[in-house]
């Protein structure tokens, strides 16, 4: 049976990993090419890499970073960061990107997903939406959670997966950093109302967290985890070994 | 000296990064006169099979790679390249496919339970219905990485390994010299590079 994936998350700028707490405050925590290939080694099931760069330069970095990681490391590799258009999905996959996540270039033109879609197919479209409370409403938010786009997330979720979105990433910006556990309560609603993968992000600071994650909702497929993996208190092992145990599929 | 068949479908990167890491050699080709000089071949290849079947229709491939696969040198389809060994598929209609293995391409909706997840996207295991020179290096239930929508039915005695997704799917089939596997070799981590590896070392 399909497994549950573990999939670390890499912010990439100008060419170096780095991790924000509620997206502020980054620090710099090792190389992308060395994260990579320990990560695949020690069991990751795929790598997301978000290029967090402003610059042009540090746009450059970061392809040729992504060049190099899909050189030496065979699991998916997904791109997210500065995708606006059709000329941005095709400068990462050129470099080995598998698939690529749009979040606030989806939101500019409406009309990206479902392009992206029909040239490259849906498997390799995710839409990756970050998502807030605002009085007592899932609200989706842009730019590195910097702007409320006032857009509901469960209408938009399901608006973009209707256009050819093949899997969703669902970043809860109220978890994110905190490392207090995943949003079930957020994922809930929006592993219900789709029926492409979910993907779990923001919240996971402990080996605990990927088996609640997991148990409670089983129509969650994969978990994204970035600063509990990077500093090595927690190996991708420690998180399928304890899923193992609870009786949830994985690779191991 | 291995050669990958560009035929304007799909994403040729991982699948020349990961022959480069085992070590093998390797060209990329689109010409149908150039194929006879490879030891063997890939077939790569995602998207829609009628579109696929078109384009190497359009561009004398599909009767090069029939030729070349009856000398009797190794063939390996991924994913859809896999499909298209296959008689037809009934993907958006019904297209022809190049033959080499008989059997169709049916949705695996057919074939799982209801309210899976379609496509069938992540890692799963293999389990081999018989011995084949690619998976020589492997364990059962070693574990490949798939995205797939549809897969080859009523090829049975062609099949050399299946995965459960709540029912029975087909994960590799082949028919002498021809060879096909539903998942990514190329993105399966030290598992798909045990088979490449495997697969690289056939002589025709």
């Amino acid at each position: 049976m399909i497994t549950k994936r573990i999939i670390p998350c890499l912010d990439v700028r100008d060419g170096r990993v780095v991790k924000g707490v509620n997206f502020q405050g980054l620090s710099d925590v090792s190389s992308p090419v060395e994260l990579a290939k320990y990560y695949s080694d020690s069991g990751a099931d795929e790598l997301v890499f978000y290029d967090i760069t402003a610059s042009a330069e540090g746009r450059r970095l970061f392809t040729d970073v992504l060049t190099r990681v899909a050189e030496r490391v065979f699991i998916p590799l997904t791109v997210g960061g500065g995708i606006n258009t059709l000329e941005d999905f095709d400068r990462v996959l050129k470099c080995g990107a598998d698939k690529v996540s749009v979040n606030s270039g989806a939101i500019r033109d409406p009309a990206l997903v479902g392009k992206a879609a029909k040239r490259y197919g849906d498997q390799c479209v995710v839409i990756s939406a970050d998502v807030k409370r605002v009085n007592g409403r899932f609200t989706v938010f842009a730019r590195g959670g910097r702007d409320d786009t006032g857009l509901e997330a469960i209408e938009w979720v399901k608006r973009c997966v209707g256009e050819g979105a093949g899997e969703v990433v669902l970043n809860s910006i109220d978890t994110d950093g905190v490392r207090g556990g995943f949003d079930l309560e957020m994922l809930r609603a929006v592993s219900e109302a789709v029926d492409v993968p979910v993907i779990a992000s923001g919240g996971a600071g402990s080996v605990r967290d990927f088996v609640t994650l997991f148990k409670t909702l089983p129509r969650v497929d994969a978990g994204l985890a970035a600063s509990i993996l990077h500093f090595g208190e927690v190996t991708v092992r420690d998180i399928k070994t304890a899923l193992r145990d609870e009786g949830v599929n994985v690779r191991l | 000296m291995t050669g990958i068949i560009d035929y304007g479908v799909g994403n040729l990167f991982s699948l020349r990064s990961s022959l480069a890491m085992i070590g093998e050699d390797c060209a990329v080709t689109g010409a149908p006169e150039e194929l006879r000089s490879f030891s063997r071949l890939i077939l790569p290849g995602v998207g829609a099979f009628g579109d696929a079947a078109d384009k190497l229709r359009a561009t004398g491939l599909f009767d090069a790679v029939r030729e070349y696969a009856a000398t009797g040198r190794p063939l390996l389809g991924i994913c859809l390249g896999m499909q298209l060994l296959f008689d037809k598929s009934l993907e958006y209609g019904e297209h022809e496919g190049l033959g080499l293995i008989p059997g169709e391409v049916t949705p695996i909706e057919r074939d799982i339970a209801p309210g899976l997840k379609i496509p069938h996207i992540g890692w799963n295991a293999l389990s081999f219905k018989k011995s084949s020179p690619i998976f020589r290096d492997l364990r059962d239930g070693e574990f490949v990485y798939f995205v797939h929508s549809y897969h080859a039915t009523g090829c049975g005695p062609y099949v050399s390994a299946v995965t459960d997704y709540g029912g029975t799917l087909t994960a590799a089939a082949e028919r002498e010299n021809v060879y096909g596997c539903q998942f990514h070799p190329e993105k399966s981590g030290e598992t798909g590079l045990k088979i490449l590896r495997a697969f690289c070392k056939l002589e025709g």
